[in-house]
């Protein structure tokens, strides 16, 4: 008995080591080739179909030309598309983040029921589809028939509809309607980590609200900030409900713009290159950012 | 003329009283503590004096200056948080030059004053570290000097050690005094742990349920406790209920099989309370007997079941042989060693 004990774990370790490996590997296995099936596979397919060849008669043609590829680089019509989706994303990330970062900290100084009351209307609009939001932008500034148009118009405050409906702003401002919960919460997670008695400290040694804010609060939730701007960024970049309602056929989109290639051209080549350079771009600004984040707030985030 | 008064200082929140009619008046130099359970309004206090509380009622005042006019920015008093409240995004250094920043110090100055305190706080060569990767007694010490590099009128300590293990909490303790002493700033230290505030204080405040129950020195609370509250909450402590009997020449105070002279003007029967180090095994006295008998290095416990209750009995570890348990003993005290009390209430 006792020499059974004593060799045991001399010899079965490695046995034991392959076999809890084979079960990791098991185990996963299921949802590793959920990942493969429906992510990997198609997003390989998408890469080699921008390579393929397309013709209005001819359709599809699988050759491996660089056609596509030189087109979206060389044709200043895709460049513009590219050029107003992330301008409209980094404004729309301005935009949420200063007026998402002051919400946060406001709703976390708010007392018990006041908290929950305003968290909620600020994730109630995710439960919303963000067809039906966008929809309600339309239906407040769509042209003069617009709600508050026609009241604005009527009470002769304005001589025609503000522009709103196929502009640039008007998507800015439905995006970051849309985006604004993922700042807040993004926000409201890091000053969760903020020491309560951290406010009071600095107002013991002499520091004013401003000063306060600035030197103190401020830098413990920059993180937070960043992180919910990489991901309002993301999804605002690649976002194609809200630009397709409100910029449509006039005002397009890297994602709106690939949509169209594929359903209404039936370009699929060129619509798969446009959608990888989308996909390529945004990872790189991600990674990038997300690396320059955690290196300047190294001793944040130990 | 008192440095730091609080004038029947009281605190409400809604129909809940924190604190109420609270006045101490707080020498230059001392060293006080609010010693009291949870709940006790002792951290209450304090923030009031801090300024992050607003008093109901009363006045607070330092130097005869009334405080509760004064922006808390403005107060220049130094505070120890429990959770210590260091910035995580500044180096010590930066943490401890924040409040000189604040006050307009200029750089030379401000460079020699926070190299100064480190120093002084024992954390020379620590000045480029973040909180983060210090130890729990090292960010205690960059509160600490913190706190004190902008010469605090009066230096509040909320809880500051109780985050710590307990060898380490011993040897700040004495720090704590050393530094305090070498400075002479009138500090209150908040606490529940009586031996913190005996081993620190010039005075205690013992409170409870938002009143002052006894300010003393540590030896007048411990050795003369005013209610029960205070005898309990310091120590271990033996309450008998003893009677007086007139039936003798002069007037005599009995608990069980012992007795004493009674003290003049006691009349009904009282409670007695004496430290169990108090109480001596002798040939006469209150009949016990010996349950369980624990030794603890210098001294040995004894729990007994005496003819008036359970006992407590501490004798010094002085070599001499000490009766076993199961044995029957007699529990003897000198008169001046207890302090009486009307049965049932504070005297």
């Amino acid at each position: 008995m006792s020499a059974a004990i004593d060799t045991a774990p001399a010899n079965p370790a490695p046995a034991a080591d392959t076999r809890d490996t084979r079960a990791a590997w098991a185990l996963t296995a299921p949802a590793l080739m959920l990942f493969v099936g429906v992510l990997l596979i198609p997003l390989a397919m998408t890469v080699m179909l921008s390579f393929h060849d397309w013709g209005q008669y001819k359709g599809i043609e699988p050759v491996f030309i660089l056609k596509n590829w030189h087109e979206v680089a060389t044709d200043p019509y895709f460049a513009e598309m590219f050029w107003r989706t992330f301008r409209i994303a980094l404004l729309t990330t301005l935009i949420t983040a200063v007026l998402g970062a002051p919400e946060a900290y406001i709703l976390n100084r708010m007392s018990g029921r006041w908290k929950s009351l305003f968290l909620l209307v600020i994730l109630g609009p995710l439960l919303i589809s963000v067809v039906a939001r966008t929809l309600g932008w339309a239906l407040l500034f769509g042209g003069t028939n617009g709600l508050v148009n026609k009241l604005l118009m009527s009470l002769g405050l304005i001589g025609s509809p503000v522009p709103f409906m196929f502009t640039e702003t008007g998507m800015v401002v439905a995006l970051a309607h849309v985006m604004m919960p993922f700042m807040v919460l993004s926000v409201w997670a890091a000053l969760q980590r903020v020491d309560p008695q951290i406010e009071n400290a600095a107002l013991s040694l002499g520091a004013g609200p401003l000063t306060i804010i600035r030197r103190i609060v401020l830098p413990q939730i920059m993180p937070g900030v960043l992180s919910g701007a990489i991901i309002v960024f993301s999804l605002s970049a690649s976002a194609f409900a809200t630009p397709a309602i409100i910029g449509g056929r006039r005002l397009k989109v890297a994602a709106t713009l690939a949509y169209d290639e594929f359903l209404n051209t039936l370009n699929w080549p060129l619509g798969a290159a446009v959608a990888v350079l989308l996909l390529v771009a945004l990872v790189m600004i991600v990674v990038g950012s997300n690396a320059l984040i955690e290196r300047r707030y190294a001793e944040l985030f130990r | 003329m008192s440095f730091l008064e609080l004038d029947r200082v009281a605190k409400q929140f809604g129909p809940q009283t924190v604190v109420d009619d609270f006045s101490l008046a707080v020498g230059k130099g001392e060293f006080i503590s609010f010693l009291g359970p949870s709940g006790c309004g002792k951290t209450t206090t304090l923030q009031m004096i801090a300024g992050f509380l607003d008093p109901s009622r009363g006045a607070i005042r330092l130097e005869g200056r009334d405080l509760t006019a004064v922006q808390p920015a403005k107060r220049g008093l130094g505070i120890v948080f429990q959770s210590y409240a260091l910035f995580p995004h500044m180096t010590a250094a930066e943490n401890v030059a924040f409040g000189l920043e604040m006050r307009r110090v200029p750089r030379v100055e401000r460079d020699e004053r926070v190299r100064a305190t480190l120093a002084m706080v024992g954390l020379a060569g620590y000045e480029d570290r973040y909180p983060r990767r210090m130890s729990g007694g090292q960010q205690q010490r960059v509160a600490l000097a913190r706190a004190l590099v902008i010469q605090p009128s009066v230096l509040l300590l909320d809880e500051p050690l109780s985050n710590l293990d307990a060898k380490l909490r011993e040897g700040m303790q004495i720090e704590l005094r050393q530094i305090q002493r070498n400075l002479g700033t009138t500090t209150v230290l908040v606490t529940h742990d009586q031996n913190e505030a005996m081993s620190l204080s010039d005075r205690i405040v013992v409170m409870s349920q938002g009143r002052i129950e006894q300010i003393g020195t540590p030896q007048e609370t411990y050795e003369r406790p005013a209610s029960a509250f205070v005898s309990q909450f310091l120590g271990k402590t033996n309450d008998f209920t003893a009677t007086i009997d007139r039936t003798a020449v002069s007037a005599r105070l009995v608990a069980g099989s012992w007795s004493g002279p009674a003290p003049a003007g006691v009349r009904g029967p009282v409670t007695i309370s004496i430290r169990p180090e108090r109480i001596g095994f002798g040939d006469a006295g209150l009949a016990a007997k010996i349950v369980t008998r624990i030794f603890q290095g210098n001294h040995w416990l004894f729990q007994c079941e005496s003819e008036c209750g359970p006992a407590i009995v501490i004798r010094q570890n002085d070599g001499r042989p000490q009766p076993a348990e199961g044995e029957a003993v007699r529990l003897a005290w000198r008169p001046e060693d207890m302090s009486l009390r009307d049965a049932g209430g504070p005297a």
